[in-house]
């Protein structure tokens, strides 16, 4: 069994964005971490593959920053490493599904596990859109997912709750929050990480060519700032609230 | 322009977010036809204004959810511009039928304008993307983005047979974690976090929930300290995305995170003993009282109205 595993880096959840000439300005963000969402994960990969003896491959796309996050995974046990190497990160998703499908069927992997969305661009598209490119099932909102006779079972929020589902190869895994965080590297971890070559690929090494992306950015802008709130003192305050929620918000 | 919407449903009626999503479709004027899969809600679905049609999709793949098989089942029915609920759901199959349609998706828009012009959140809120997208193509729409028009409609509905193969069988369907209303359907919502000292204290959110109608909802410390309180109930970075219009964080203390997936509400109330805490930053109405204090005269005050 070969699984893939997808990541993405993404401004820090902590990290503060800031907004110049009209576009986020990345150059200024503080921090780079793994997507929340990606690190559940690499976490359930790396129990697939101690329970099943399967080779873990770990992948990005973005720019040249972005191979930390694949020295990350190595660091707590990723086999091995592929960066697809695109410079402009706020690349059409259509063009970033293409380039991951297309690595992962470069290395023969029959399950791919990923981040039910980004933190960056919070969408969701990447997972679902990648496994219809190869033909995949592709289950959502996962929390849990270990190997069973022929397939997987996983643990998944169903639109109508919680549901244990069995499926077949080939199939992804989007991740929700998982039932355990990720581990933490060791220290051996941490220097053969070092050492592990990371593979980095381009487009045109993937045999991809890029489509012009239908979806023009106008503007990026910091949200509309709220006018700042009333604060009041002490339990006794809690009428007034209430009859302001019904005079002036209307919301009650 | 036609627009093709997926109709969102709860059990076995139609999610407030499908009405909002004809809305959606009418104010950037489009002539929306709904998709019921399963055929759920198609009789409901008819009577929503400026519907044009119902397209009821029948099948035995829809019996449960298998977001591929639903996709393929749905993407020959749509036209233009397909629209779904930004729910986990609704945007993985949305994100599918793009792949399938080979059309640019757009997900979770919170403002949409004739041209396609559509506004939406990123990096959790932190800031606005606005772009720009002609058809065909897919928007996921946030809910509670868009008024739901009224319901005088009476569309035609016609049934379609689908089929599709289905590659994921629930074993077992787990007991729901509890049959309160969820955040992400509720319009007001009380969320208790690690200031409530011991999960059964939630017993109290839960009583003021009662009484107006509202879901209960949860910091992540909350849920990773206590068993009881489910991963389900939980809003932020990690956990779910609400906008409703009033939003009551109790002793809670307003972490980025945990903003991240509140602080579009409109309005937000905040009670916690520290007039320090960071929720008091976006709270509309702040209460500086512990919550043994204020949450029975919340109670009593919310019962009076
Ligand atoms: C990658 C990542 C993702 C995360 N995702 C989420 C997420 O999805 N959702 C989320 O919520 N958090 C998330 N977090 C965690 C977040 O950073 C905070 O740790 C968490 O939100 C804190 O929860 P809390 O406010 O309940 O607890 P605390 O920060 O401990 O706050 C408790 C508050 O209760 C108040 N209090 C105590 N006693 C009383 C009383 N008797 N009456 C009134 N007030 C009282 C205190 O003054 C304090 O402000 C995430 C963190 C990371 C790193």
């Amino acid at each position: 069994m070969t699984i893939a595993v997808l990541l993405k880096q993404v401004p820090d959840t902590t990290a503060r964005i800031t907004i110049s000439g009209g576009v986020v300005d990345e150059a200024a963000v503080g921090k780079w971490s793994m997507s929340p969402y990606d690190e559940y994960a690499l976490e359930y990969a790396l129990q697939l593959k101690e329970s099943g003896g399967a080779d873990l491959i770990a992948i990005t796309c973005g720019p040249a920053r972005a191979s930390k996050i694949l020295t990350d995974a190595a660091a707590v046990g990723a086999d091995s490493l592929i960066h697809v190497l695109t410079e402009d990160s706020g690349m059409d998703s259509s063009n970033v599904q293409s380039l991951l499908a297309a690595a992962i069927g470069r290395v023969g992997a029959d399950v791919v596990l990923c981040g039910k969305q980004a933190a960056d661009t919070n969408a969701g598209s990447t997972g679902p859109g990648v496994a219809s490119i190869l033909g995949f099932t592709c289950v959502g909102m996962v929390s849990e997912v270990s190997t069973d006779a022929d397939g997987f079972i996983a643990m998944r929020m169903g639109p109508s709750g919680n549901e244990k589902v069995s499926v077949s190869k080939p199939c992804l895994f989007a991740f929700d929050k998982g039932s355990m965080e990720m581990r933490r590297p060791n220290v051996r971890g941490i220097m053969m990480a070092k050492k592990k070559a990371v593979e980095t690929l381009t487009p045109s090494d993937l045999g991809v060519s890029l489509i012009d992306s239908r979806v023009s950015l106008e503007s990026h802008s910091a949200p509309a700032e709220k006018p700042p709130g009333q604060k009041f003192e002490g339990a006794s305050s809690v009428p007034t609230v209430v009859s302001k929620l019904r005079d002036e918000a209307n919301v009650i | 322009m036609e627009v093709t919407i997926i109709a969102e449903t709860t059990g076995d009626s139609l999610h407030p977010i499908t009405a909002q999503l004809v809305g959606a479709a009418c104010s950037m004027g489009g002539t929306p036809t709904v998709v019921c899969p399963g055929g759920i809600g198609s009789g409901e679905a008819s009577s929503i204004s400026g519907v044009n049609k119902i397209i009821s999709a029948e099948g035995e793949c829809f019996d449960s959810f298998d977001s591929r098989a639903w996709a393929n089942a749905i993407s020959p029915l749509c036209e233009g511009v397909v629209m779904s609920s930004s729910s986990a759901h609704g945007r993985e199959v949305l994100a599918q039928i793009a792949a399938i349609r080979q059309i640019p998706v757009i997900q979770d828009a919170t403002g949409l304008e004739g041209g396609i012009r559509i506004t939406r959140p990123i990096y959790s809120g932190k800031a606005i993307e606005t772009s720009v997208v002609s058809p065909p193509c897919a928007i996921s729409v946030r809910q509670n983005s868009f008024e739901s028009p009224g319901n005088d409609g009476d569309a035609e509905i016609s049934t379609v047979n689908s089929s599709s193969d289905v590659g994921v069988s629930v074993r077992e369907a787990l007991a729901k974690a509890n049959e309160k209303l969820d955040v992400s359907e509720a319009d007001i919502i009380i969320s208790g976090g690690r200031g409530m000292g011991e999960p059964s204290n939630f017993s109290h959110l839960y009583e003021i929930a009662d009484v107006v109608g509202a879901a209960v909802g949860a910091s992540r410390a909350a849920v990773d300290t206590w068993d009881e309180i489910p991963h389900g109930m939980q809003v932020g970075q990690t956990g779910k995305t609400v906008n409703p219009s009033l939003y009551i964080a109790v002793g809670i203390s307003g972490a980025i995170q945990h903003l991240a997936g509140m602080r579009s509400s409109k309005y937000i109330v905040a009670i916690n003993k520290d007039p320090d805490a960071p929720i008091f930053g976006v709270a509309d109405y702040g209460i500086v009282s512990t919550w043994e204090e204020a949450l029975p005269i919340l109670k009593d005050e919310l019962a009076k109205l």
